[in-house]
């Protein structure tokens, strides 16, 4: 054991080169698999908020504003609690390429001509209490607000981009009518009933489209699990790469190497006993380098908030450069990790490996 | 297909070590076909050396199944909830008709593997490779296990397909279906408990007695055998009833998880472990008159026996821990 | 007693290059004497050695080793037996470098599986033979080539083995060290140790050591001559 360890560190050039690009993989599937699990958990936290069930009104195939009288019909289901009309939706803001969202809050709007910003809005434009800033309205027609107040930054995952907004300023600047709103949120008593009460509601309105919480948790799992995969198929064209590396470097003995065992073997060493060095060597350099890869992406996605993925695994706003992801790790994708770079790794060695460790032991004397 | 990291981790690996199985078994035919320990021709020296290479892969093999076959099941358990009405690794399984023939397969092959294994052990320390000819059969017979899981296991991942409706492990164990899983469920629990203790107790008198006494070593490794079902049925009709504290949870998976306090690991690791050794000595003892074995072969099956026994009594210990110590009760 | 019976040794046969090494040697090699091959390069004498020392199974013909038939043994079985009997001599020493003399010494012994702090009680001891102790930490590469010799020496000893096989030892010393070298020897005879030699230089195979010199041209014995 020890002699592996000071065989290897021997030929530090070599093994270095391997242990770096190896934990290089690791820590680049780690933090992706991290990432997006981060993710996940913190969509499921915030949808856990989120209405029980959404009616949205949709008019050939596509979302159309619903009226709030369907609200009044909705409510006389069996079963649901409550019924509230909401106003929200996305404001586009060319000069700063950024997607804001719109909402008119249930309780509590800003009064009429001032707004509320998230964090996010307010770094990126520099304006603050007090200040008035443009917006463009649907008729092209600016209109100027002023900032009644910055909203806190504790989840700024979902505030960055937000924009309280009052009623008749919504409907001016978003050119929806009255008696008309964004959707409709249901209160239901039991959670089991979520797809009777659904059913109800497209028999009774068939020009609308319920959604159910976890329906749309499911699809969220669904995206995410899938953008991970799509990465990380791209990673396994790395990882492909890597193992090629690391059959070149196993394969590619070098004479010192090769001399070496045939002078173990030469004196007494057999053929498993070098596979069994082989062995060690080859869990040496896979734990240190899932280890060390691990805790990088780690660090990486928790500590430095993933500064190398956020552009591209986000991608769809520029408005969160910072914000922490409660840190949560996954056995399961520790072991996915494991079976997608070690398990690669060792069995690319296994044959080079023994190739080296059937030298004949006479070839040291001729 | 749906691309979960854990789907994709367990596709690539799968596929590679049907490359590596496929590889050894070619050389398995060619050392059936060609052996002559007589002769020092320079085939006969390859043949030698590839032996070496083989039982290495078949060694990491065996590791990396008793891996991949727990990631298999918290896989299914985590991407349950992409589909409609599944609630654990049950539904996911039952999403197509390959979820249970890949775990069967799976645990098959690990006991397949482990069995070869103390052959191959076995066959290393006889001085003339005594049992060459039947290790390399058996590896011939077990890879084509092996290359059907890969198969199975890719068909299952590739057909799932999200918003299939699936059933949870509440319906596939309810009285009400029908099917080998509720037969095996809804196994009387009490009788059953009073089995399970039986089959333990019977397996640990007989693997004493074979240590001592040198006899019985056939009748220790048919008990260790039905004792492996045994508790296989025992922990999904009782045990977890226990550990669950529910009167109607069969399910053998969330055992698993951390609400459990992963009881499930030591538990099925120790079930495997107790009967891939009690097989292992009714596998060896046939070969106890080889002459270049003779004496390893009693030295071996005691070790083996006492592996067995020993993970039979922590099996037992973890089935018996939540009988004793929760309030749950199903004589009430 | 080691026995060769008719030993053939073929290279890669059945191919272009096919080339046979040995021609129906046998040859019987008492134990506590100082066997000498004598021959020029090629005439396989390292061949012969190899075999002997269990190192590779010959072609066709046999091997005994004290009686026991050692021809077709596994690998494993072979190497077992080559460690507890055989000390490796070789030319150039082929000590590996960048590990310090003490590791070189104690690397045979590794696969025995014996405990770290008895196997290295044990090198120091024999290094101590030679006057060694000192240099146990010193790397190989910064050795002289009369302590690098001693520390090819001392790890051919240190699982005692009865029987010490050097090929060319002699090759690329200068004459001071290649009479050190059989000063050695000649000790080690004296403590009973069986010694193979194989060499084409006259310091050696014209010692008084030399009970038997065998001469060895294209993989057949010549003749052999014994000294006493």
């Amino acid at each position: 054991m020890d002699f592996t360890l000071s065989s290897l560190l021997r030929r530090k050039g070599k093994n270095g080169a391997l242990l770096a690009v190896y934990t290089l993989i690791v820590f680049l599937l780690a933090s992706v698999l991290f990432f997006t699990h981060a993710l996940r958990q913190e969509a499921a936290l915030v949808l856990r908020d989120s209405p029980e069930i959404i009616v949205q009104r949709t008019l050939t195939g596509r979302y159309a504003p619903i009226p709030v009288a369907y609200g009044d019909r909705i409510r006389g289901i069996r079963g649901v609690i409550s019924v509230r009309p909401r106003l929200w939706g996305y404001y586009y803001d060319a000069n700063f390429l950024a997607n804001y969202t719109l909402v008119v809050p249930g309780d509590n709007p800003p009064k009429q001509g001032t707004i509320g910003i998230g964090a996010g809005i307010s770094r990126m434009r520099e304006a603050f209490e007090g200040d008035t800033v443009g917006f463009t309205g649907f008729d092209g027609k600016p209109r100027s607000f002023t900032i009644g107040s910055i909203l806190s930054d504790e989840s700024q995952l979902v505030s960055a981009d937000l924009i309280l907004i009052s009623e008749p300023d919504y409907r001016s600047l978003s050119g929806i009518p009255s008696g008309f709103a964004t959707d409709l949120v249901l209160k239901v008593k039991n959670p089991k009933e979520f797809t009777t009460i659904a059913e109800k509601i497209t028999r009774l309105l068939p020009d609308t489209r319920p959604i159910v919480r976890n329906e749309i948790l499911r699809t969220y799992d669904a995206l995410f699990n899938w953008r991970a995969g799509v990465i990380i198929v791209i990673f396994g064209v790395a990882a492909l790469a890597f193992v090629i590396f690391a059959w070149d470097k196993a394969t590619g003995l070098s004479a010192e190497e090769r001399k070496e065992i045939g002078i173990l073997k030469a004196i007494g060493w057999e053929t498993s006993d070098i596979l069994l060095m082989k062995f060690w060597e080859g869990l040496a350099i896979s734990l240190t380098a899932f280890f060390v890869g691990i805790a990088l992406a780690y660090g990486h996605v928790f500590f430095t908030s993933s500064i190398l993925f956020v552009p591209v695994l986000k991608g769809w706003s520029t408005l969160y450069p910072e914000f922490r992801l409660v840190p949560f790790v996954d056995f399961g994708h520790l072991a996915a990790i494991f079976f997608l770079t070690v398990v690669p790794y060792t069995i690319t060695t296994i044959i080079p490996s023994w190739r080296a460790a059937t030298i004949d032991p006479d070839a040291v004397m001729r | 297909m749906i691309l979960h990291p854990s789907v994709l981790a367990l596709f690539v690996s799968s596929l590679l070590i049907s490359l590596m199985v496929l590889y050894s078994a070619v050389y398995g035919v060619q050392i059936l076909r060609n052996w002559d320990l007589s002769s020092g021709s320079e085939q006969q020296l390859a043949l030698e050396r590839k032996t070496y290479l083989i039982s290495t892969i078949v060694s990491y093999f065996l590791a990396f199944q008793l891996v991949s076959l727990f990631l298999f099941i918290y896989t299914a358990d985590s991407i349950c909830n992409l589909f409609v009405g599944a609630m654990c690794a049950v539904g996911t399984l039952t999403v197509n008709g390959y979820g249970y023939p890949t775990l069967l397969l799976k645990i098959v092959n690990f006991v397949l593997a482990g069995l070869w294994l103390i052959l191959n052990h076995a066959d290393s320390q006889g001085y003339d490779y005594p049992l060459i000819r039947k290790k390399y059969l058996f590896l011939l017979l077990m890879a084509p296990l092996i290359l059907a899981e890969a198969v199975v296991q890719g068909a299952f991942f590739l057909g799932l397909k999200p918003d299939i409706i699936t059933s949870c492990c509440g319906s596939l164990f309810s009285p009400t279906s029908r099917g080998i899983a509720t037969e095996i469920a809804n196994a009387p629990p009490l009788p059953m408990l009073v089995i399970y203790y039986g089959s333990a107790a019977v397996t640990a008198v007989a693997g004493v007695l074979y240590l001592l006494k040198g006899r019985g070593g056939y009748l220790f490794a048919v008990l260790s055998g039905l004792n492996f079902l045994v508790a296989m049925v025992a922990v999904i009709s009782v045990i977890s009833l226990y550990i669950y504290q529910m009167p109607s949870h069969h399910c053998p998976f969330c055992i698993l998880q951390k609400e459990y306090h992963f009881v499930g690991y030591p538990l099925y690791i120790a079930i495997l472990v107790a009967g891939v050794s009690g097989l292992g000595v009714g596998m060896l003892l046939p070969f106890r008159a080889v002459a270049s074995l003779r004496g390893m072969i009693p030295r071996l099956t005691k070790r083996l026996t006492l592996a067995a026994l020993i993970a039979i009594v922590v099996s037992t210990a973890v089935a018996t821990w939540p009988v004793l110590f929760t309030s749950f009760s199903l004589r009430g | 007693m080691i026995k060769a019976h008719d030993i053939t040794k073929t290279f890669n046969a059945g191919r272009p290059n096919e080339f046979t090494a040995l021609r129906g040697v046998s040859l019987t090699i008492d134990l506590h004497e100082v066997t000498v091959l004598k021959g020029p390069s090629g005439s396989g004498k390292t061949t012969l050695l190899g075999i002997v020392g269990c190192m590779a199974r010959p072609t066709s013909g046999r091997i005994f080793l004290d009686e026991r038939e050692i021809t077709s043994l596994p690998e494993r079985f072979l190497t077992g037996i080559r460690r507890q009997t055989f000390g490796f001599i070789f030319q150039q020493f082929n000590l590996i470098k960048g590990l310090t003399a003490l590791e070189n010494v104690m690397a045979p012994a590794y696969p025995t599986g014996e405990k770290y702090a008895s196997l290295k009680k044990r090198a120091l001891q024999t290094m101590a033979m030679f006057n060694l102790e000192h240099k146990a930490d010193a790397r190989i590469e910064w050795l002289s080539g009369g302590e690098a010799q001693r520390v090819a020496i001392s790890r051919a000893l240190i699982n005692n083995p009865s029987v010490i096989i050097a090929d060319e030892p002699t090759a690329h010393l200068d004459t001071r060290l290649s009479s050190e070298f059989m000063a050695i020897m000649r000790r080690l005879k004296g403590e009973g140790k069986t010694i193979i030699l194989a060499s084409h230089d006259p310091i050696v195979y014209d010692s008084d050591l030399a009970d038997r010199v065998i001469e060895m041209r294209d993989g057949r014995v010549v003749s052999a001559r014994e000294n006493s």
